[in-house]
């Protein structure tokens, strides 16, 4: 036989054509939910676990019988942690997989980049990460601490804790990490304290033996870290190696979200304060659970982190707003969710704040401790009162804007 | 007064360092006119080898001096035998080359260690200077530049070896009629710019989260100063990142370390505008 050219173009349209009926057909019966999350590159340490956080939840869905009785199909997108890829990849999600719901995104950046294509094809989105605040969206539900419920609560009690009241800030250089100085600044000054020195780092900056000499010769009492990614983490290593650890202490917003005290050395980490919603010392009999869910399902459960605890939260509380609704249609789920809907998670009560679709709950004050993050402090149910003051979605839910604090 | 003694410490150590990212550069590309792209992602190689052999129960000391730049060494020379050997002269295509290599060498560390960071800590303590706390591992790297500037430069000057291989460089021709194999001396100075790329990751890396792409951030630096540095291998090595070391520190402490990275940049352009060819075709003119 011959391939002639005609006879080559209907034999593969003939194929294309028997591929795409039982798509079609798979297509009606079960919902799509997209996953964009960086998990290569150098944020794959928040992103990988984020990933498995959210295939757990989807399965323990699937494995009770699904939505709706409907399964959960997932559409995943690995970001790489380029920020470009998230443009590309949030129009693929929405175009041309039609899913019905998107969760992911890491840095604030990446949220930037994808929210307002979500909210232009009307699709549902869920921003799962611990921020800086401030984002009035009512396209969007976030589960992650802001900085009232998280370095409101930090800062008393690193100041406290290092006995003094000068603080100098390293912060990322994007908006995450300028939004974040300004509110550390803010409570810094509210408790009595001075801020002596704020540096920006870009995210590749892995030297900071120059900044380090710098402190030094400010001679703070406390060293206040936003610093994001793996070649930040080099700012630890590099300050536990000239010495300075037991001289300034060290409190961060983002240690350890990426499992990053689990990378330093006792030695390195050891003592560093932090405050976030989970950890994974929490002694509570859902943390307990839900450890070993995941460990049955990757044999291991040291990966298991803030945010992806935050990610795995935020997929079951869209699955109760979807039983509620009994649908997936946006304004259904939404009006459900704006219900004030509630999930006991892994880290505590989670519930939707109707007005800014923040999420009230749980914080803890904690030090880091061989590896570990010791629980000192519980702080029960703080809603998120920074991005209650500046935005309503009851009154103007047309709003569409990030909120940022002035200083 | 102590603080001085902190910034003049910090100076030192970026000289060091930019040596240390440079040396391997130097001889591949300064001697040997190949262009190696790779250069970066041998240094990362040569962190990857420290790593996995400190984690191995391997003294770390015996890990970044000997086996990390013998392991790379090695495999510098199986990309000479196999790659580079064919394209002695041909300068742009050994860009070509290296690039596929470097993009080849990414993705095998990739696929091997996984594309997330690791890390060990540092050996050495810090310690006190006046008021101030100094790493500790600064003075090391500083050592270990200083030994390795002095042993290049005895090898070149003072060895028949490096008379050979310096020979070899400028006329290849003659050198074969006086008897020397050209291909044997090429393979063996490849191998020895391949082993000090080696050496110069390995020694950095425990101040570093290491990623497989970590090599991208040393490259531009290397070619900076290997290109300002001119004609003059060990000399134009000194002086190029002597100037580049206290014009990045000194920006880096009068305002931030980013605008040190900038004011660097902006210091190779205008240097480059002004000497063409290098420092070294103005000053130590002649020397080695």
């Amino acid at each position: 036989m011959t391939i002639n050219r005609r006879a080559f173009l209907s034999a593969s349209a003939a194929l294309a054509g028997t591929m795409a009926v039982p798509r079609l057909g798979a297509a009606a019966d079960t919902i799509k939910l997209g996953s964009i999350l960086d998990t290569s590159g150098i944020f794959d340490a928040y992103g990988k676990p984020m990933d498995m956080a959210m295939r757990l939840a989807v399965k323990e869905i699937n494995d009770a019988g699904g939505l709706n009785g409907q399964q959960i199909e997932i559409v995943s997108y690995d970001t790489q942690s380029d920020m470009a890829l998230y443009t590309q990849f949030g129009q693929q999600l929405v175009r041309r997989d039609k899913a019905d719901i998107v969760h992911g995104g890491i840095l604030s950046a990446s949220r930037e980049a994808i929210r307002q294509t979500m909210r232009k094809a009307k699709t549902l989105y869920f921003y799962n990460v611990l921020y800086e605040g401030g984002v009035c969206d009512r396209n969007i539900f976030i589960n992650g601490v802001t900085p009232a419920q998280q370095v409101e609560a930090l800062v008393p009690f690193a100041m406290e804790r290092a006995g003094g009241n000068k603080v100098y800030i390293l912060a990322a250089d994007y908006n995450y990490g300028q939004i974040t100085a300004n509110w550390i600044q803010k409570y810094v000054e509210e408790n009595g304290g001075e801020v002596v020195a704020v540096d920006f780092f870009p995210l590749d900056v892995a030297d900071f033996g120059s900044t380090i000499a710098k402190i030094q010769g400010a001679a703070p009492d406390l060293v206040i870290a936003p610093l994001v990614g793996g070649a930040h983490l080099s700012f630890f290593r590099q300050w536990a190696a000239a010495g300075m650890k037991d001289k300034i202490p060290l409190a961060s917003t983002t240690m350890g979200v990426g499992n990053e005290h689990k990378v330093l050395t006792p030695e390195e980490g050891n003592g560093i304060m932090v405050a976030y919603n989970y950890s994974q010392e929490l002694d509570t009999p859902a943390n307990k659970a839900f450890k070993e869910a995941w460990a049955e399902a990757y044999g291991d459960s040291s990966a298991i982190h803030e945010i992806a605890v935050s990610n795995y939260q935020g997929v079951k509380m869209w699955a109760e707003a979807v039983k509620k609704a009994g649908s997936t249609d946006r304004d259904a789920v939404i009006a459900a969710l704006e219900t004030g809907l509630s999930i006991d998670g892994p880290a505590g009560t989670v519930t939707v704040d109707p007005k800014t679709h923040h999420a009230t709950l749980d914080v803890h004050l904690m030090v880091v401790e061989d590896q570990g993050m010791n629980v000192v402090e519980t702080l029960p149910q703080r809603p998120p009162i920074d991005t209650q003051a500046v935005c309503d979605l009851v009154a103007n839910p047309d709003d569409n804007k990030q909120y940022e604090i002035k200083i | 007064m102590d603080l001085a003694a902190v910034i003049l410490v910090e100076i030192v150590y970026a000289i060091a360092s930019l040596v240390l990212i440079s040396a391997g550069l130097a001889i591949v590309f300064g001697m040997m006119k190949v262009i190696n792209l790779a250069h970066g992602e041998f240094m990362m190689l040569g962190g990857y080898v420290t790593i996995t052999a400190v984690k191995a129960g391997v003294n770390i000391f015996l890990a970044m001096i000997l086996i990390a730049p013998l392991v790379v060494g090695a495999i510098g020379l199986i990309v000479e035998r196999l790659v580079i050997r064919h394209l002695y002269g041909r300068l742009v295509d050994t860009m070509l080359a290296t690039w596929g290599l470097s993009l080849f060498f990414v993705g095998g560390v990739t696929m091997i260690f996984g594309n997330t960071t690791t890390g060990i800590s540092t050996p050495i303590p810090g310690f006190p200077i006046g008021g101030y706390q100094v790493n500790g591992y600064n003075f090391f790297i500083i050592l270990v530049s200083i030994i390795l500037v002095i042993a290049m430069y005895a090898v070149l000057k003072g060895t028949r070896i490096g008379l050979i291989a310096r020979g070899t460089m400028q006329r290849a021709d003659m050198a074969a009629a006086l008897g020397y194999s050209p291909d044997r001396v090429y393979m063996a100075t490849f191998f020895v710019g391949s082993a000090l790329s080696g050496l110069a990751g390995a020694v950095l890396a425990p101040l570093v989260g290491l990623v497989p792409s970590s090599g991208g951030a040393y490259i531009a630096k290397a070619f900076i100063t290997v290109i300002a540095g001119g004609p003059a291998l060990v000399a134009g090595l000194l002086s190029s990142a002597g100037f580049f070391g206290l014009v990045n520190q000194a920006f880096a402490f009068a305002l931030s370390p980013v605008v040190g990275e900038v004011a660097l940049l902006i210091s190779a352009v205008i240097l480059l505008r002004v000497l063409p060819q290098g420092i070294t075709t103005r000053f130590f003119r002649g020397r080695l």
